[in-house]
């Protein structure tokens, strides 16, 4: 096993360098200028010249050598440093945003907390939700509860969150008045008062994410307990008088977990992508904020360094989806 | 007596094509139905409802602004005065057509990699590796990022409207077609040790013939259920686009954008923001179901129980 987790993320190299390099050349080759959004009064010298100190003027394959060796070396140690609290040598050259001039790290490491609340938080309460939805909808298959799960799950992910958001809005912030509608990222949690405030601004861009992921997983769990449910194994442990409770929730159960695990670690990814237009909706300072804004602005550090962060989470979770599969499950043996 | 009985029961099954037997058991999907007959009249609405209802979607009238449901305007008026009604059926005939045209796109690149790679088995290995690296792409941050790189070079090359349909559709297509592609290839690969195509290829029939004669006829309704799951995910990603400011420009509505544009008068005009957004998910959702039918209607093992 320990074997294969190593070549599988040996495999994972040549896939990042590959997506790295498609996601700089697409940048590169594109038609924008980052120069574009200046004055028009600043003379085209100028211009030429503040192209180059963007570092603009060498042929691509040393920029691309360079991005890598700024992104995979530089960078990693920075942040390392940051953290250990060593000061070697402060002259490494940081991944800087065009639009704020900062490093680039220190914008993502400003943007993840809200998006890693709000993403997180709305994964958990979705996968907890689903589980149990799943599990009854297959144990009583067909009954009311199934039909009405079924529909719910079928709306749940036909109906896009940018509408559920916005519906929810209107209900819960115009109407009602119980939430605002508007994710206050500065809002410090000292006290109770100020920590329930936390909470209701929470409630509605996590319910929505929760929602739409608790379809998902709902329908997979449920077509892979039904899967073990007719099982011969399930017949024998019935036959030799276990409870009907421990034979659902024990025997089934757990090796109904198995895919569903995987399925669960591959949509973490997903989620963070579908988190974009939620984080629009709520107005939250996310990490999808930071992209849209980047890309509006055409500040290309930040759209690649955000564009490479999603594509290493996919990775690195999809590797972990097959790692998984094969601990849980004994019967798969990748060697 | 029994031969008769036995000819007579020959007759009608030589009668019935598989399509009757699939037929069948979809019209016992009660879901399916209903999302079918949802889907047909929002294609009807969307493409005849402009000859019925004579109000041009771009038609500004300030006077009759913001209006709330009358006679004259069913569904209301917007800030500029335009009728919401005319403006949905023009919305439904974009996002339907980039739905459609970007499934179309997205299917026939996976029909077309999925048969390559399961049929020729030197290019295999090569074509899935190519799959999964653009399994690992984060799609929606790149899609963003292609259309505000390259939207401004197809506008000018193609007029405004047609660029950006142009460019959405092609992007959506590229970006989504993999599924297709697994799906088919695993199909293929199975069909290709089945008895009737050693038998055939022991004739000596040519590739592109046993490909088109044989294996995309059973490889079809694979391909017909992620048509329907295309489609839904098409309109979606084309709504979210549009709702983030990246789609079709705002005098050339389509769902997504009419929301994204209802949500500027969220506080004032709350209902405004239901029509497309319900229609987005309605149309969604009876997709959705046309598939899930499809997909018991198609399985031999569920038709016919």
């Amino acid at each position: 096993m320990l074997n294969f987790t190593i070549r599988r993320s040996v495999l994972a190299i040549p896939t990042l360098l590959f997506i790295s390099l498609i996601i700089f050349l697409l940048l590169d080759l594109a038609p924008s200028d980052p120069t574009a959004n200046l004055p028009l009064t600043i003379p085209p010298d100028v211009r030429e010249k503040i192209r180059e100190s963007l570092g603009l003027g060498q042929p691509i394959h040393i920029r691309y050598l360079l991005w890598c060796n700024q992104f995979f070396i530089n960078e990693p140690l920075n942040v390392l440093e940051h953290w250990l609290g060593w000061n070697s040598d402060g002259d490494r050259i940081r991944v800087l945003s065009w639009q704020t001039r900062s490093p680039v790290v220190d914008l993502i490491v400003e943007r993840l907390p809200q998006t890693l609340w709000v993403v997180g938080l709305s994964y958990i309460v979705g996968t907890l939700l689903a589980l149990p939805i799943g599990i009854i909808s297959a144990y009583r298959q067909y009954s009311w509860f199934d039909q009405i799960g079924t529909f719910i799950s079928m709306v749940g992910f036909s109906v896009p969150t940018f509408f559920t958001g916005v519906l929810m809005i209107v209900i819960f912030s115009v109407w009602l008045g119980w939430f605002p509608s508007i994710y206050d990222t500065t809002h410090q949690v000292t006290d109770m008062a100020s920590f329930m405030h936390q909470v209701k601004q929470m409630v509605m861009p996590v319910t929505v994410l929760a929602l739409f992921n608790a379809a998902q997983i709902s329908r997979f769990m449920r077509a892979s307990m039904l899967d073990n449910l007719n099982q011969d194994y399930v017949r024998t442990a019935r036959a030799k008088g276990l409870r009907e409770q421990t034979v659902v929730l024990v025997h089934v159960l757990r090796n109904s977990l198995i895919p569903v695990v995987t399925v669960v670690a591959l949509g973490v990814p997903q989620v963070f992508g579908g988190a974009i237009i939620t984080e629009q909706v709520f107005k939250v300072n996310g990490l999808g904020q930071l992209l849209i804004v980047s890309i509006q602005g055409g500040d290309l550090p930040v759209v690649q360094t955000l564009t490479f962060i999603f594509a290493l989470l996919i990775v690195l979770f999809n590797l972990i989806a097959d790692v998984l599969y094969g601990v849980l499950d004994p019967r798969i043996r990748y060697d | 007596m029994t031969d008769r009985v036995q000819t007579g029961f020959e007759e009608t099954r030589a009668a019935r094509s598989q399509w009757h037997d699939v037929w069948d058991q979809f019209k016992t999907h009660r879901g399916a139905l209903l999302g079918m007959g949802f889907f047909v009249f929002v294609l009807v609405a969307a493409f005849l409802g402009p000859y019925v209802w004579l109000i041009d979607a771009q038609y500004i009238d300030i006077r009759a602004r913001n209006q709330g449901p009358s006679l004259a305007h069913p569904l209301g008026t917007d800030q500029l005065g335009r009728d919401t009604l005319a403006r949905l059926f023009a919305g439904g005939q974009v996002s339907l057509a980039v739905g459609i045209t970007a499934m179309a796109l997205a299917l026939s690149l996976g029909t077309l990699i999925g048969v390559i790679a399961g049929y020729f088995k030197r290019l295999d290995g090569a074509l899935m590796r190519f799959t999964d690296l653009f399994l690992a792409l984060p799609l929606l941050p790149l899609l963003l990022v292609i259309i505000m790189l390259f939207r401004d070079t197809l506008r000018t090359a193609f007029g405004p409207e047609t660029g950006i349909f142009i460019l959405i559709v092609f992007v959506i297509g590229i970006t989504s077609w993999m599924q297709t592609a697994r799906i088919v290839r695993g199909d293929v690969l199975a069909l290709k040790e089945r008895d009737f195509v050693i038998a055939s290829r022991s004739i000596g029939t040519p590739p592109h013939r046993m490909i088109s004669r044989h294996i995309l006829p059973n490889v079809l309704s694979p391909i017909m259920v992620s048509a329907t799951l295309g489609i839904a995910n098409a309109i979606i990603t084309e709504s979210a686009l549009s709702f983030l400011g990246l789609g079709f420009p705002s005098d050339f509505p389509t769902w997504g954008r009419l929301l994204f544009d209802s949500t500027d008068h969220l506080q004032q005009y709350p209902e405004r923001v239901l029509w497309p957004g319900l229609a987005i998910s309605l149309t969604v959702l009876s997709v959705n179901y046309i598939g899930d039918g499809l997909r018991d209607a198609l399985d031999p093992r569920i038709r016919g129980r």
